[in-house]
């Protein structure tokens, strides 16, 4: 070791990062990338690349390289693979070891492993598809901060889907009607409300304002059902004084959850806050606003399953996931497999979900996924069958845009789900027996008639720009 | 937009929770849930309290769950049991999920007078 020599210059990639007879350890972690090179690199060259400038390596040799041991912190390119129906692009699989990065903190995995590499020259276009987190690394994180399990305790909701709604319209309400429009749906059977992604503290409505209506809408809305109510009070803010500021009023009030966007805000805002909720028992729903931005290319960016499961470690009780059947894109197969990371302890590779490695979670609590935007009642049998109960089902337009207001919309809503959660433990078949299903808990609702009638003829059927890839 | 006339007034209701929506379930109904549980691998329980208190978190247990229980008719006939008891009382019905430390299912059988 002591014998190497210094040489000035620029070596390949792949002498010191592709290491094809590597067999990861336990305690690496590992990453699968899809690579676009440009025409005439070869692919051990891009992929070991890939593997120096996400880790140890720079472009040029330097003399202090021999202060230090290389071979035991370098990332190493240890696999290629082809992409299924794809000829220009393939995946390479890197390993880093553990101690390349600082306990419990996605951020400065992110900054290493899609940092500078991604302005790469060399690569036309670069796609972070999975992270492998060895075990020893998730127990560093905090992760969410109650998780499915207590999150449902302190709800009182079992054995379905919670219900929610993004109160509407997003902009310019003020907060006294926006407490209506809470209370109204939560009195009408909704478990959750939430406030848009947009709604901070905009001069229409002030975010003190807002949280104190609100707080009014909660308390009536539970003594008048005797069931459990909340809404997330979005604490994004412009600084992260001003969303502690927002989210400890929101525990004054009494208020069982608060709401952050953890794209826009940051990972280090998030991780922040979902330990601050850890601390003072309060609930952290997850917005995504910005993901498909960094997930929606196939060939650039980062999927987001990847984002999902570093939501998971950073921290958030909730996470949007798509709908599947709404107007946002979204895949079956692939929605499932990054749900599964978000809920499970043990989440084994299927390629066919486009899970690359197998993943455990160890004890880390779990998340509920979020299906929101574009859903109304006749989608509900397919969500209670894809997303299953550990998921919240959000209904905004197919809520408040019913003929008789938001709480017939939410009751029609809350019919529907109730209706299809008995039919599916009494063994029968949801997606195919959803018309039926339907109609017969109709007969007992007027609302869910009318829902039904309204909403009969909106679908959104357009093909999914990012699929996984399959030849 | 439709005129006032045709626009229903919605009441709101005390519903507790899960299954409050429909309409009160059918004997059988209620067997086809016992079912369910029981198929899980989910431990039947009982609960009862005056609808008085009945937003509490905890409700008083009936007896104890009722651990490797896999008859129907023997978690329905302790409902009865229970309700005989206490006629006024709400009574829910839980299956205790062990590997999820959760209820995988709770949900109100017989709804005592307020």
């Amino acid at each position: 070791m002591a014998l190497k020599s210094y040489d000035a210059g620029v070596k390949e990639y792949r002498d010191m990062y592709w290491t094809p007879d590597y067999v990861p350890l336990d305690t690496d972690l590992l990453a699968c990338f899809k690579c676009t090179g440009q025409p005439g690199v070869p692919r051990e060259e891009v992929a070991a690349a890939v593997a120096a400038e996400s880790s140890t390596g720079t472009w040029s040799t330097v003399w202090s390289e021999l202060l230090t041991d290389l071979e035991y912190y370098k990332g190493r390119a240890y696999r290629i693979e082809d992409v299924p129906g794809d000829n220009e692009s393939f995946y390479a699989f890197v390993a880093y070891p553990i101690d390349l990065f600082e306990e419990g903190s996605v951020v400065n995995v992110l900054t290493s492993l899609v940092g500078n590499v991604f302005g790469f020259k060399a690569l036309r276009h670069l796609r972070l598809e999975d992270i492998r987190f060895p075990i020893a690394y998730i127990k560093t994180c905090g992760g969410p901060p109650a998780g499915i399990q207590v999150e449902r305790d302190r709800l009182n909701k079992y054995g379905r889907p919670m219900l929610g709604c993004t109160i509407k319209p997003k902009l310019g309400l003020s907060a006294k009607n926006y407490g209506r429009a809470v209370y109204e749906c939560l009195r009408g059977g909704l478990d959750l409300t939430k406030d848009d992604e947009n709604v901070n503290s905009q001069p229409f409505m002030r975010w003190r304002d807002r949280f104190e209506f609100v707080a009014e809408a909660i308390q009536k809305a539970e003594q008048e059902t005797g069931e459990r109510k909340g809404h997330y009070l979005n604490v994004t803010s412009g600084t992260v004084e001003d969303m502690f500021e927002r989210a400890e009023f929101a525990k004054e009030l009494g208020m069982p959850i608060i709401m952050h966007d953890f794209l826009t805000g940051g990972f280090t805002a998030n991780t922040s806050l979902a330990n601050w909720c850890r601390k003072n028992g309060m609930l952290l729903h997850i917005h995504r606003a910005m993901h498909a931005v960094i997930d929606r290319h196939p060939k650039h960016g980062i999927h987001f399953r990847v984002l999902a499961k570093c939501l998971r470690l950073s921290g958030g009780d909730h996470l949007h996931t798509g709908t599947v059947v709404g107007k946002l894109e979204g895949d079956r197969a692939s929605t499932l497999g990054f749900v599964d990371q978000l809920r499970e302890s043990f989440v084994p590779e299927d390629r066919s979900r486009g899970v690359f490695f197998d993943q455990d979670w160890g004890s880390m609590p779990g998340v509920f996924a979020v299906a929101s935007g574009g859903i109304h009642v006749w989608h509900m049998p397919a969500l209670v069958t894809i997303f299953g109960d550990d998921s919240v089902l959000q209904f905004g337009g197919g809520t408040q845009g019913h003929p008789w207001g938001n709480a017939a919309g939410a009751a029609a809503n809350r019919v529907a789900l109730e209706a299809c959660v008995k039919a599916r433990n009494q063994g029968r078949e949801l997606e195919k027996e959803s018309r039926d299903i339907l109609t017969e808990a109709a007969r007992h609702s007027p609302e869910l008639a009318i829902a039904m009638e309204t909403w009969k003829e909106i679908k959104f059927e357009f093909d999914t720009v990012d699929k996984l890839d399959v030849g | 937009m439709a005129n006032t006339q045709q626009v229903g007034d919605y009441q709101t209701a005390q519903t507790l929770e899960t299954f409050g929506f429909l309409p009160k379930l059918t004997q059988d109904e209620v067997y086809d849930q016992i079912a369910y549980l029981i198929a899980q691998g989910w431990t039947p329980a009982i609960e009862h309290e005056h609808p008085s208190q009945a937003s509490n978190h905890y409700w008083t247990m009936w007896k104890l769950p009722m651990f490797g229980q896999q008859d129907i008719d023997a978690v329905a006939a302790e409902i009865d049991a229970c309700r005989r008891s206490y006629p006024d009382h709400h009574i829910r019905l839980i299956g205790y999920d062990n590997y999820t430390q959760s209820q995988g299912v709770c949900f109100v059988v017989h709804e005592g007078r307020a």
